[in-house]
């Protein structure tokens, strides 16, 4: 789309910026951290961390941060990910698949709605990432 | 140049590719990174973007890891299987890569809470680190070109001149002109066919200075935009950037924006449908100091030699091809778009009374940390050298402060709480200059350092003039006299003649400039001319021949063992002695090259 009209310049900040805002130092509205300890990797983190970055690709979301972290102690219900909506306490969710993902994707961070069903607990730990 | 669709990464690895990194091997670590990613399975999920200079050069190759801010620093190829195992593979930030501040036991992992970076405001360097140079895209994210829609759109030239002209900006090349002036004065002057023309001085030539380089070698559309809003303010539609050809990543970084922009119609005809037109080109400089002068650099873009002329007229009424022709420089292109999008009243609440916003500054000398630094205007030095520069090397003491490069001139340790402006600078007898900062420690002989300048300005005279030519020729040669020890003390006073005369009678900035610092030398540190004068002595030991080489006969004995190894390094034989026993110098053969005195491990050679 050579020679930019202003209204295609905007348009392409908005695209740029669906990539690059993972290197500015602003407040998210979601963050997900996905566990990635030897237990986690091994229980498949990895599709999980794929999965949740597809779903903000997907959406083309630049307020939702995606990080890793190692073990989160439970390692018999990795994978783990810990969800927290910006003002709210955080949220676990343990023995994932990337179907649930999806779905807590949906409701979760797109819908505010916690989905209980596979969710450890709500508090604790928070990410380091502030 | 098609432009593909970015897919999403959950990290980028900031890799800096500024010069200082480059050549300490900066691509050869992303190279391992990438394969290290690719052996990994990590190559869909993790992304290595280069940028421009990140300030810290010490510390190079630096990497930033993105989210998370966490800084890297002294990368080598050997770490790079464990780092991409342990941060990116296992999510675990790898302490002992990260940047640990002396006499502290812990390192500090995000590059925000580093001291070097702390007291730094970035308007000019807003996108240092945060983008790829080579990719227009990345600027535009970061609001780019924003400001030039606003300029197009919303404001008229007179609106624009207003708004730079409250911001206080004055031009960042040396002589500190308030830039909203100069572009009144250049809109105002009548050109016969309509044609004015703007300049982006990028002639950088300062010894130790590299902020123009940096900025254009981190973010060339920041210059760019500039020069389109400057454009439109005083009506040009044909701009220059002046860059050394010296900077060859500077050069090609600024050439594959101006494609990239000219691309997307940001450059050309009709910019952005708005019946705007205007296009830049390239002028790269041979590397003839005084073509940093205004009119010896319009002289070299129209292919004339490189000398100056006498002023007035000024380049804003009679400049390239005899029009009205606006120069800024790098620096101050780069500030435009901020001062256009957040207002001038934004930029002018930075900085002291008569000097507004930000100052990038390069360090470098006897200095902890060497690197590129933006801090606002008033800030005093202690806080430049201390605790962003984290203090002098070797627990040495400070002892003075080049700014202003050769043009400039010393600053005392005394002064050390001086806030730096235009002024301040100006009253110590210095002045601002582009923005480099020389640091010095107790071990620099501050004749010699005057010694030096004076030898740079003397071989980059154009010789156009006589007070410039011969008179620095004739300062250098008592200078050089003084420090062999043949200085008298009548040779003080006629340095100071001289340096009237010069600074007085001289055709352009470079001659009124050149004898700055003798004269701060002679105004801080006269004892040092008086020693080297009447007692023959160099109190810092850097004028070899006023050294006196000796071996202390009991140290050699005793703790070196008449160890030989001086006598063997000496090359011309002035040392007596064999191995077992005290060595000594024979005063009549010893050349004073010095070499005894950095071979021995007993720090038996004493210098007097």
């Amino acid at each position: 789309m050579p020679k930019l009209t202003i209204e295609e310049l905007e348009k392409l900040r908005e695209e740029a910026r669906k990539t690059t805002f993972i290197r500015e130092q602003g407040q998210f509205r979601a963050k997900i951290n996905v566990h990635m300890g030897t237990c986690g990797l091994a229980a498949g983190a990895r599709h999980i961390l794929n999965a949740f970055l597809q779903e903000i690709e997907k959406r083309g979301l630049t307020d939702v941060l995606l990080t890793t972290s190692g073990c989160a102690g439970l390692c018999s219900r990795e994978p783990m990910a810990t969800i927290e909506i910006a003002g709210q306490a955080p949220v676990k969710y343990i023995d994932l698949t990337e179907k649930k993902v999806e779905e807590i994707f949906e409701k979760h961070i797109q819908g505010g709605e916690i989905v209980t069903a596979y969710a450890l607990g709500i508090g604790s730990e928070k990410t380091d990432l502030s | 140049m098609a432009v593909e669709k970015e897919k999403l990464y959950r990290v980028h690895l900031m890799v800096c590719a500024g010069t200082g990194c480059v050549s300490n091997h900066a691509f050869e670590i992303k190279e391992a990174l990438e394969k290290e990613i690719k052996r990994r399975g990590l190559e869909k999920e993790v992304k290595v973007v280069t940028t421009g200079c990140n300030g810290f050069c010490e510390r190079g190759p630096l990497m930033v890891v993105q989210p998370g801010n966490i800084f890297y620093q002294m990368l080598t190829v050997k770490d790079i299987p464990y780092l991409v195992e342990e941060h990116l593979l296992k999510g675990r930030p790898v302490k002992k890569l990260m940047y640990q501040p002396p006499e502290e036991k812990t390192p500090v992992p995000v590059l925000s809470e580093i001291n070097f970076f702390k007291k730094q405001v970035l308007v000019a360097l807003r996108n240092r680190g945060l983008i790829d140079p080579e990719k227009i895209e990345d600027y535009i994210a970061r609001d780019g070109y924003k400001a030039l829609v606003k300029a197009l759109t919303q404001m008229t030239p007179e609106e624009i001149i207003h708004e730079v002209t409250i911001s206080g900006l004055r031009g960042r090349g040396g002589a500190g002109f308030p830039t909203g002036l100069k572009w009144q004065l250049v809109r105002n002057a009548i050109s016969p066919d309509n044609e004015k023309y703007l300049v982006c001085n990028g002639d950088e030539g300062d010894p130790g200075a590299f902020m123009d380089r940096s900025i254009l070698e981190a973010d060339p559309h920041s210059v760019i935009e500039g020069m389109l809003i400057g454009a439109k303010a005083i009506g040009a539609t044909q701009g220059f950037i002046y860059v050394r050809n010296e900077y060859p990543l500077a050069v090609k970084r600024i050439l594959i924006a101006l494609d990239q922009a000219r691309y997307y119609g940001l450059l050309g005809h009709d910019i952005l449908g708005t019946g705007f037109d205007f296009d830049i080109r390239v002028v790269r400089g041979a590397g003839a100091f005084v073509c940093g002068e205004e009119t010896a650099l319009l002289a070299s873009i129209e292919g004339r030699l490189g000398e100056p002329r006498p002023r007035p007229p000024y380049p804003a009424e009679k400049g390239l091809w005899g029009k009205p022709t606006c120069i800024n420089n790098v620096e101050t292109w780069a500030n435009i778009p901020v001062i256009i999008d957040r207002g001038g009243k934004w930029f002018a609440s930075i900085g002291t009374a008569t000097s507004k916003g930000t100052k990038v500054f390069s360090i470098v000398g006897k200095i902890n940390n060497t690197g590129l630094v933006e801090v606002p205007m008033g800030i005093t030095l202690r806080e430049i050298i201390y605790d962003i520069g984290g203090g002098i090397p070797g627990g040495k003491k400070f002892k003075a402060v080049q700014t202003g490069g050769p043009s400039g001139g010393c600053i005392p340790a005394e002064l050390i709480n001086l806030p730096i402006d235009y002024e301040s600078l100006t009253a110590a007898g210095s002045m601002m200059g582009s923005g480099g900062m020389v640091v010095m420690d107790e071990d620099t002989c501050m004749v010699d350092v005057a010694r030096y300048f004076l030898s740079f300005t003397q071989d980059e005279s154009c010789g156009k003039c006589t007070p410039c030519r011969e008179g620095t020729k004739a300062m250098l040669d008592i200078l050089t006299r003084i420090t062999e020890g043949k200085g008298t003390e009548e040779d003080l006073g006629l340095l100071e003649e001289l340096a009237d005369t010069i600074k007085e009678a001289s055709l352009c900035g470079l001659g009124k400039t050149a004898p700055n610092p003798v004269l701060t030398t002679l105004r801080y540190f006269r004892d040092e001319y008086i020693a080297h004068i009447q007692d023959k002595k160099c109190p810092a030991h850097v004028c070899r021949s006023l050294n006196v080489y000796k071996i202390d006969p009991q140290i050699c004995f005793e703790k070196g063992h008449g160890c030989d190894v001086c006598r063997r390094n000496c090359a011309t034989d002035a040392i007596i002695g064999s191995k077992g026993e005290a060595h000594k110098i024979d005063q009549t053969k010893c050349i004073k090259c010095g070499v005894c005195f950095d071979v021995c491990h007993f720090g038996a050679v004493k210098v007097e």
